[in-house]
């Protein structure tokens, strides 16, 4: 795929963001190229989760900065960004089908919505994706009659709809089963061959991590620990990285006074 | 005493940010209902047309229904005190313009608050938590064209309507006390209604009726997309939908009857 611009395609510089007093992202930086399927991998309350949901602009950070392509996201009024938002699509954790509607109806609405396509077009485009994902035949369910592998399928299809050239995942594994688990794996591995999308998925299974990732980022508390190919990241000595590779549970610092105190201390 | 001056203080600014943030609601979905459409940015007429049969045309049973009621219990309660003076008479006048003037539109809206207003904050809070509003945001639609836009002209719609019939059925509730207590005619009751009634007292029914439809979506709404934590946020949201636009329909109520009163 050719690129009318030079550098990075996602940049993400300096971002700070806070939730009231807690810090959930300190100064994170990184660079995803074009093309390329990046993890993101870290424990549960990472910031790995707010850092995608910066990515498509559900959230705004405190500070910093986010590039598409040569766009400051962070910085560009809301219906400009709308224009930009047509190129990425996304995988909620949930899925996020919307349950009024039936599967194709799910699937066609960002095209009846935002282009001017026939509607005779439109119902082949949506097979044409569901085909893809492997949901043939399912034009008519409700998202309720369907299993939790097949609404992420069909999820993965309305995000595909508007042929994105940036596909985020926000844990696409979570609460599967290791089979369905390893089929949507599979999936997003065709997908990046088929299309060469730049791909960006958060997760935190390690397995599904090496499989699919070209490169890896390594969050802890807010923080990128490390950045690096699959085995440039089973090789670092960071301590946190190997602490999460070998699964070694977090050490809870003991202090006998401070325990105390919270103890003792009234509410507020 | 700090204690104290930091709780009202607190939930003032709580109420003040509740208020603003309605504002907001407000504006933004009178900019897609009257502006956007003359922008070429057409409204979802298929969605509201599908939340006034859900809305409006459902309701009318329970609304015919329960007017009915009240107008038969206004007719006994008039009855009660009119017999000391003699005036049965005018009980049919005592319905006719309480019920077009206050009770018509402040039962319907107590009505359409607890089924609809809470129909919409569960529908967009259950969304909220199941990430569908992300999930249309993500897309570029905009999430109040898109969900209460079609809401707000349902409502705006079916309001009067609903109005209307409450009106008709407390009116006809009130006469069938009058023709079978008090010995009228179907014909006295009627011409009785019709010497009883101007049009005023409908037309002020009409505005309130608006208002509190207006009311009801942007409340409803408004506690959907305010919803935090799972189910049991959901379940909040609901409830408070109800109790806030019931309260802010009767405050509503105060001030438009208040207006009418100073301005005839």
């Amino acid at each position: 795929m050719a690129h009318d611009f030079e550098g990075p395609m996602i940049r993400v510089v300096d971002l700070v963001t806070y939730y009231g007093e807690r810090r959930i992202l300190n100064r994170v930086n990184l660079d995803i190229q074009a093309g390329e399927t990046m993890v993101i991998l870290g424990g549960s309350g990472t910031g790995k989760s707010t850092l995608i949901r910066h990515i498509i602009r559900l959230e705004l950070p405190t500070s910093g900065h986010i590039f598409i392509k040569t766009h400051d996201i962070c910085h560009m009024p809301e219906e400009r960004f709308d224009l930009l938002r047509h190129k990425i699509g996304m995988l909620f954790q949930s899925a996020a089908l919307f349950n009024s509607m039936t599967i194709e109806e799910n699937v066609s609405l960002p095209l009846c919505e935002l282009t001017q396509l026939e509607d005779s077009t439109i119902r082949i485009m949506t097979r044409i994706k569901l085909d893809l994902v492997g949901l043939n035949g399912f034009e008519n369910y409700m998202p309720a009659q369907l299993s939790g592998g097949m609404k992420k399928r069909a999820g993965l299809a309305r995000a595909l709809a508007m042929d994105p050239e940036i596909l985020l995942f926000d844990e696409p594994s979570a609460g599967l089963d290791p089979v369905t688990a390893a089929g949507i794996d599979a999936l997003i591995l065709k997908l990046k061959r088929a299309f060469r999308m730049t791909i960006v998925v958060v997760t935190h299974e390690m397995a599904s991590a090496f499989l699919i990732a070209d490169r890896i980022t390594v969050m802890d508390r807010g923080e990128v620990i490390a950045v690096g190919t699959p085995d440039e990241i089973k090789a670092s000595t960071h301590p946190k990285v190997q602490q999460f590779l070998n699964r070694t549970p977090e050490e809870e610092a003991i202090d006998a006074q401070a325990y105390l105190r919270t103890l003792t201390q009234s509410g507020e | 005493m700090t204690g104290v001056l930091a709780l009202i203080g607190r939930n003032t600014l709580a109420f003040l940010r509740y208020l603003s943030g309605l504002y907001d609601l407000t504006s933004e979905a009178v900019y897609w209902t009257f502006v956007a459409p003359f922008k070429g940015r057409e409204i979802k007429w298929d969605n509201a047309f599908h939340q006034m049969v859900l809305a409006g045309v459902n309701s009318i049973p329970i609304v015919s229904l329960i007017s009915l009621f009240i107008g038969v219990v206004l007719g006994l309660q008039g009855a009660y005190q009119l017999e000391k003076f003699g005036a049965t008479y005018y009980v049919t006048a005592l319905v006719g313009v309480s019920m077009t003037r206050e009770l018509g539109p402040l039962i319907t809206a107590i009505i359409i608050a607890g089924r609809s207003g809470s129909a919409f904050a569960a529908e967009i809070g259950t969304m909220k938590v199941s990430e569908e509003i992300d999930a249309l945001e993500v897309m570029g639609l905009n999430i109040v064209r898109y969900l209460v836009v079609p809401k707000y002209l349902a409502l705006l719609v079916m309001m009067p309507c609903l109005t209307l019939v409450s009106d008709l059925a407390g009116i006809l509730g009130g006469g069938i006390f009058e023709i079978y207590q008090l010995d009228q005619t179907f014909a006295m009751f009627l011409s009785a209604t019709r010497d009883a009634l101007v049009m005023r007292d409908i037309t002020t029914g009409l505005i309130k009726s608006l208002v509190f439809g207006l009311i009801i979506t942007e409340v409803g709404c408004y506690e959907g997309f305010t919803v935090r934590g799972g189910a049991e946020g959901v379940g909040k949201s609901t409830t408070s939908a109800v109790v806030v636009s019931i309260f802010l329909i009767i405050f509503a109520d105060v001030v438009f009857t208040a207006i009418f009163y100073y301005t005839s």
